[in-house]
């Protein structure tokens, strides 16, 4: 009960500071939350199920070109085209699930960056067609939900998103699945013994990541018009794991946290220092070194041990 | 030009792409077999080394072959000593973890990165070759440096196997890959191998990198081919192996040269990038490796 409470009154306080703050920091805003359900998927992979993947750039990137191709080549309306992005995400996940969960730990980690890796390389390599480095620039924003601004109709979607995002979450982490996916990250083996499969559980847990990471490429794409090669890089493998480290791997609000957090911090050392990269770095490093639980782990652990 | 000469020079820029690898990719190795470690961070030291040897053959001046002699020395020497200081305040504090090493690894990338962009600058820049003569063939005039890089470095890599084999300190080196527990009962100082293996895996990195400055220019984002290269050659040689790592850059090297100099450089990448991700899944103590007891 008091879960609900807590996380339904995340979702109005966000409501509301969406409405009430000024345009530059509600754009923010609404470009955070799509990065947070980009960090919720990834957190289910590498919080809740213990697969720390250096891939996620790729069901991001498939979510952004799933969504971003129809559009252009074959005409799509915005909104369907979410779906597809969010559908190529999952695909894509599920297909380099198959090969790179027979591996595990370093190695699997290894596996998924090249993986992406390869698929980076294969959007440039398809330049004509994905526009490469320089992208495809997609219809304006204000097109999406008739009657709105391009403003109001990125604010609207971004809180839809991420509302179901954490919803869909909070009810995963507290289901059965949830369950199994904690004792893979736990103890493979017991679970193993207990008559789990191992390599099942940990495959719908990857798709499932890679549906949430796959909706959140297209809504950025189609929110912000953009679709790039760059999507696909390494640093968008890396900025989620980072998101959900500050915030706090295995809780469902930690990639909120963590996300606003980070973006906010380089944003304030943006505007006195061009060395963000350093910010991005040292963060990393801290983090590991001090606070591995991250901000609500460190909580959770201290206080409120009943957070999901 | 005919073909025969064609392949000849592609196989030349081939050998010289494969002898930098080489070195890295051992370095690399090193890193992994001893520690189990897996350096990100690899690429930078490698970019580390290229700019301090801008740096240091600006400041010494002088002819062009002795600020390169200096820089030679000096650079990977800096290099390795970084390493070994990030090995001291970060790496150790972790107890070696393998995950959390990555992750640290990928911050020291961003923080190694965003230091040379502060204080080298955005630009590329040359570093003078030491000599300038060209050897003439039949067909084409062909760079004696370029030459000279694929004998230095195999002259480097003896050194390092003869250290490994020849020498105590490479026997407690291999002694705390064996087993760290077995040797620091003997009375290692494991703490002091994992600098000094740490030290030496990006100093060979820096060596490759100044050998590697004169043909191309030192950046601040020239790390990232070295290392994706680097780990292709390690995956695909067998983690940890030494002798596969070596086969296996020449092979990497020469193929990865050949490809990108008849078809397409990115076309090269992703076939090399695929396939080690399928050697990892399928074939995970490489294909030179042998099986791990």
């Amino acid at each position: 009960m008091r879960n609900w409470i807590l996380h339904l009154g995340t979702l109005a306080l966000v409501a509301v500071l969406l409405v009430t703050l000024p345009p530059y920091h509600a754009t923010n805003l609404a470009r955070i939350l799509v990065l947070v359900v980009f960090a919720i998927g990834y957190n289910l992979a590498f919080g809740y199920t213990g697969l720390l993947s250096l891939g996620h750039a790729l069901f991001f990137a498939a979510g952004v070109y799933g969504a971003a191709l129809p559009v252009t080549y074959l005409g799509l309306p915005q909104l369907p085209a979410l779906i597809a992005g969010l559908a190529a995400g999952g695909v894509m996940a599920a297909l380099v699930g198959l090969l790179a969960l027979r591996t595990a730990g370093v190695s699997f980690m290894i596996v998924t960056l090249m993986f992406a890796q390869a698929g980076y390389l294969t959007l440039l390599y398809f330049n004509p067609v994905t526009g490469g480095d320089e992208g495809l620039v997609l219809p304006d924003a204000a097109t999406l939900l008739p009657g709105l601004s391009a403003d109001a109709a990125r604010a609207t979607i971004a809180f839809a998103l991420f509302a179901t995002a954490l919803i869909a979450a909070l009810v995963i982490v507290q289901s059965r699945l949830g369950r199994t996916m904690v004792a893979m990250r736990e103890n493979e083996e017991r679970s193993r013994m207990l008559g789990y499969n191992p390599f099942a559980v940990k495959l719908a847990a990857l798709a499932l990541s890679g549906l949430f990471s796959g909706a959140a490429g297209a809504a950025y794409a189609l929110l912000f018009g953009y679709a790039g090669a760059s999507f696909a890089t390494i640093q968008y493998s890396i900025l989620p794991m980072l998101w959900v480290l500050m915030g706090g791997a295995g809780t469902v609000l930690g990639p909120l946290i963590g996300t606003a957090a980070m973006f906010y911090l380089v944003d304030i050392a943006g505007s006195y220092t061009t060395a963000t990269l350093l910010f991005v770095g040292v963060a990393l490093v801290l983090l590991i070194l001090f606070a591995p639980k991250g901000i609500l782990g460190t909580i959770r652990e201290r206080w409120l041990t009943w957070l999901p | 030009m005919g073909f025969g000469p064609f392949l000849l020079l592609a196989l030349m820029e081939s050998a010289v792409t494969a002898a930098t690898l080489a070195l890295t990719a051992v370095g690399l190795s090193l890193v992994f077999g001893v520690m189990r470690v897996v350096n990100v961070a690899h690429g930078e030291f490698f970019m580390l080394g290229a700019v301090s040897a801008w740096f240091i053959t600006t400041w010494v001046g002088g002819p062009a072959w002795f600020s390169f002699l200096v820089a030679l020395a000096v650079a990977p020497l800096f290099v390795a000593a970084l390493a070994a200081l990030a090995d001291r305040i970060v790496l150790k504090r972790l107890d070696y973890e393998p995950e959390a090493t990555i992750v640290a690894t990928i911050g020291l990338m961003y923080i190694f990165q965003q230091a040379a962009l502060s204080f080298y600058g955005p630009q590329a820049m040359p570093v003078e070759p030491p000599f300038n003569f060209r050897i003439q063939l039949p067909w084409f005039g062909y760079s004696a440096y370029k030459l000279s890089v694929i004998a230095f470095a195999t002259l480097v890599l003896i050194g390092v196997w003869l250290f490994l084999t020849r020498t105590r300190a490479g026997l407690v080196m291999r002694a705390t890959q064996v087993d760290r527990e077995t040797a620091q009962a003997f009375g290692i100082d494991v703490d002091r191998v994992y600098a000094g293996v740490f030290a030496l895996g990006a100093g060979l990195a820096a060596i490759a990198a100044v050998l590697i400055v004169p043909i191309q220019q030192a950046h601040y984002l020239m790390g990232h081919d070295p290392l994706l290269l680097a780990f292709i050659t390690v995956i695909v040689g067998g983690l940890g192996s030494l002798r596969g790592t070596i086969v296996a850059a020449i092979f990497i090297g020469l193929s990865d040269g050949l490809i990108a100099f008849f078809w397409s450089p990115t076309l090269a990448k992703i076939i090399a990038t695929l396939l080690v991700a399928l050697v990892l899944v399928f074939r995970p103590q490489g294909l030179f490796g042998a099986r791990q007891q």
